[in-house]
């Protein structure tokens, strides 16, 4: 009977441990596996390497952080990035617009598909997967259609016979191909949003009214929180985030490519949930995320310098998800059966 | 009733350590109703849960027509031709199908044909709704369209065209208007000329009387009387559902009742709450009281500002109230200990400092940045005066017993200095140290000047710790007992719908 018990407790212990340290565990053996398969790995300018290229996902998934902290899901991050790249390089390609114009228009449609999210889910009652994944096409079918199916470069030839007035100027192309003490500008851009994620999830009144709604919306409602506009806000900051991430990859190829966003839904997505159980915390966040982000950035980066084709990626990536989900869900089940 | 053509004798079930039956026995004829009574608690359901094969008995025997039978699932009590018929319909109707379908549903889904013949089906249908004398319900609309009555005609239909040789009604009547349930008493008379034998359980005295023919009394997992329904009188029934009468403790009172605090009047949603007038004044403790239904969760929701309301006015120290959502209530200083603590009260896998601050978030941050160390500060706090029992402050509430966690539930709401405290049945679930402590709090709060409501089911509770109570029936008041006049049988007569005299 002790027997048992103790065997129990010791399967128990490492399911806790597993999924505290798992992701951290794992990351390190990633490490370790490329360091001493590849000498160009570990190395510093590898590492910013990493960094920026997952600096735009990071920003994606930190959209679908907020929203799954309320108890959402965005599937429309990626489409929303490519519209936003798009347009962000028209504004400047097509219509000659001022820099600051330039960055704050994309942002603002940004929140428009963020609005169009929340009026779908919370005012209709579309459930959230299916309410984004409905706009994620339409978002998509409207950046095909603005572009007429076409990147946009500079000096492009336009369907009038002449060629596009405008240029990406150098100093938005700063923002993607920049750097500053040491660091590509995007990995800045990057780890203050991070942070800024970090500290309004984890240390204002506004985190716990996140945390609190996706945690159980009834007493949220019963506390006095109006959760409407809580998810509301949720599927806005989505939204901006996404666009951001559209900007800069805008910014960091030096054109309006089409379909950017669209391959990198999967990643985010799969950052969120690698990060949902680091160190334990059980639940979305910011530091979590950027984690995920990283994981999967450094397993991508591995396995470019493998030399594995990279049509065979999304198997890695899908796996990565499914092993995250399945930590995750196995350890929600267990801390529910406890309840 | 010389020969029963159920009996379940010596019946025990135990829940861990808890004995929810012990020795009890039940006896059904064929075409009778018989009703079964008693109050929370007093085992009728888990009794009606073993006949109707969900759960198994741990000792006893059920005879069926003189052999002894082992009902190991609700198939196996189907097949015996025992039915149910639960309150809430709808878990058993599936909405997209036809009426027809879902008459048919028990028998397609055991039936051993690959293809179902929509006509018969129909056909079939039909003649089960004419033996209940419900021809107006179209079998072909989908179920979804009819009205909640008209789903358990459904269901007893469903029962009746697999032979059913026993249907158990529980509560049937909570949801219906009173049209509908003397149809509902038609067709169950229907069932009983067929020889049917019914089971009927409901907490409406009135109803009980009009219905059945003989009256079974359960309590704490016993039998205790069974009466014949035409020499039965209410009071004797009533208190052969307490036994013997409660002590309870009265209070002696230091404090005084102060003025008016919360004066509702005359509100109503249109749904359950009918024209309720009543007040609290500072330092007042106010039980209401009600059955199951009586509608006392409806009635806390929306003084609290969380479900609509149709008429009346709310004022809070004279001030009119006009809620549209529970923050509002929240602002004027109302404070709700809701039912379903773990659904509405607690976010369950947070710890207790986060909890016990969630409800005055500005108060425990500076701009915008939360405070932890005052948030830990008021944690620590609550848990010394209200004597939870936590390891730490950041201990997250699964890991508490009901009792402590409803001590939570209430001390949360003293960092906003709330007016009016509205426990709907507060003491639920929660053992029995705890419940003291909690009318302590309750008491504390009054005599600090606080106004306090108590919405409960259990009456003796309420006559303890109450100043005034309040008897709901029905979605009305009924009566209302001064404490001194206020006795367990005056007060569970009127919730069950009788009336002195």
């Amino acid at each position: 009977m002790q027997a048992v018990e103790k065997k129990d407790n010791l399967k128990e212990r490492s399911i806790q441990f597993l999924f505290k340290y798992g992701a951290i565990a794992l990351l390190f053996v990633i490490i370790l596996y490329f360091s001493s398969i590849s000498e160009a790995f570990f190395t510093y300018s590898n590492f910013t390497d990493i960094l920026r290229s997952i600096s735009i996902v990071t920003l994606l998934a930190l959209g679908v952080t907020f929203t799954l902290v309320v108890g959402g899901f965005d599937l429309s991050v990626g489409s929303t990035m490519s519209l936003s790249t798009v347009v962000t390089a028209s504004l400047m390609v097509w219509y000659e617009m001022p820099l600051w114009l330039v960055l704050i228009l994309p942002i603002l449609i940004g929140a428009l598909v963020g609005l169009l999210n929340s009026f779908l889910i919370v005012v209709i009652g579309i459930p959230d997967l299916l309410a984004t994944l409905s706009v994620m096409y339409i978002v998509a079918g409207f950046h095909r259609t603005y572009t007429e199916g076409y990147s946009i470069y500079n000096n492009m030839p336009l369907t009038s016979g002449s060629t596009a007035p405008g240029q990406l100027s150098e100093a938005f192309l700063w923002i993607g191909q920049g750097r500053m003490l040491g660091l590509p500008i995007p990995v800045w851009i990057m780890l203050v949003m991070v942070l800024f994620a970090y500290v309004v999830l984890h240390h204002t009144r506004w985190g716990r009214v996140l945390y609190m709604t996706g945690g159980n919306a009834e007493a949220a409602t019963l506390s006095g929180v109006n959760i409407r506009k809580v998810k509301c806000a949720a599927y806005i900051i989505s939204g901006i985030f996404a666009s951001m991430a559209g900007i800069l990859f805008t910014a960091r190829v030096g054109s309006g490519q089409i379909d950017a966003g669209a391959p990198l839904l999967m990643e985010a997505v799969a950052a969120v949930f690698v990060g949902y159980s680091v160190l334990g915390a059980g639940k979305p966040n910011a530091i979590g995320t950027f984690f995920g982000a990283a994981v999967i950035g450094i397993l991508l980066n591995g396995l470019t310098i493998l030399n594995l084709p990279y049509f065979a990626f999304d198997i890695i990536k899908g796996s990565v998800l499914v092993l995250a989900l399945a930590v995750t869900y196995i350890y929600s089940k267990k801390r529910f059966s406890q309840t | 009733m010389d020969s029963p053509f159920l009996s379940m004798n010596a019946i025990r079930k135990s829940f861990g350590h808890v004995k929810a039956l012990e020795d009890a026995q039940f006896h059904l004829a064929k075409g009778e109703v018989h009703a079964l009574l008693g109050v929370n608690g007093a085992g009728k359901s888990t009794l009606i849960k073993i006949l109707s094969g969900v759960y198994e008995q741990d000792e006893g025997d059920i005879l069926l027509d003189g052999k002894n039978i082992r009902l190991r699932s609700p198939k196996a009590a189907k097949d015996h031709g025992i039915y149910c018929v639960y309150q809430e319909v709808d878990t058993a109707i599936v909405s997209e199908l036809s009426v027809a379908e879902n008459i048919m549903l028990d028998t397609i889904a055991t039936g051993k044909n690959v293809f179902v013949s929509m006509t018969k089906m129909y056909e079939e249908a039909r003649k089960a709704l004419k033996q209940l004398q419900v021809e107006t319900i179209d079998v072909q609309e989908p179920a979804f369209k009819l009205t909640l009555a008209e789903k358990q005609l459904v269901l007893i239909a469903r029962a009746l065209v697999s032979s059913a040789k026993i249907i158990i009604f529980d509560e049937p009547t909570a949801p219906l208007s009173l049209h509908e349930s003397t149809k509902l008493f038609s067709v169950i008379n229907k069932l009983k000329a067929q020889g049917v034998g019914c089971i009927f359980i409901s907490h409406r005295l009135p109803e009980v009387f009009e219905i059945s023919d003989w009256i079974t009394v359960m309590r704490d997992g016993k039998l205790v009387q069974t009466f014949q329904t035409e020499n039965a009188d209410a009071e004797k029934i009533i208190e052969a559902m307490l036994g013997a009468s409660f002590n309870h403790e009265q209070v002696d009172r230091s404090w005084e009742i102060g003025k008016n605090l919360l004066d509702v009047k005359e509100i109503s949603d249109d749904q359950k709450l009918k024209n309720l007038t009543f007040t609290v004044s500072e330092g007042e403790i106010v039980g209401i009281v009600g059955l199951v239904g009586a509608g006392k969760t409806e009635l806390a929701k929306a003084l609290f500002g969380a479900e609509p309301l149709k008429k009346g006015t709310i004022s809070l120290s004279g001030n009119s109230l006009h809620m549209k959502h529970p923050k509002d209530a929240i602002r004027a200083g109302m404070a709700l200990i809701p039912e379903e603590r773990r659904k509405e009260g607690l976010f369950v896998l947070e710890s207790l400092q986060t909890n016990a601050s969630f409800p005055n978030l500005k108060k425990f941050s500076s701009f915008l940045f939360m405070q932890k160390k005052a948030e830990k500060s008021f944690a620590k706090e609550i848990i010394g005066r209200l004597q939870i029992k936590a390891n730490s402050t950041e201990t997250p509430l699964v890991h508490l017993s009901g009792g402590n966690q409803q001590k939570v539930v209430i001390g949360k709401w003293t960092s906003r200095d709330s007016k009016v405290y509205l426990f709907d049945e507060p003491t639920k679930g929660v053992d029995i140290g705890a419940k003291a402590d909690i009318f302590k709090l309750i008491r504390e709060l009054a005599e600090s000047g606080k106004g306090c409501l108590y919405f409960s089911s259990e009456i003796h509770e309420a006559i303890g710790i109450s100043d005034r109570i309040l008897v709901m029936y029905n979605g009305q008041f009924v009566k209302e007992f001064s404490r001194e006049e206020a006795t367990q049988e005056r007060i569970l007569l009127y919730a069950s719908g009788g009336k002195e005299g």
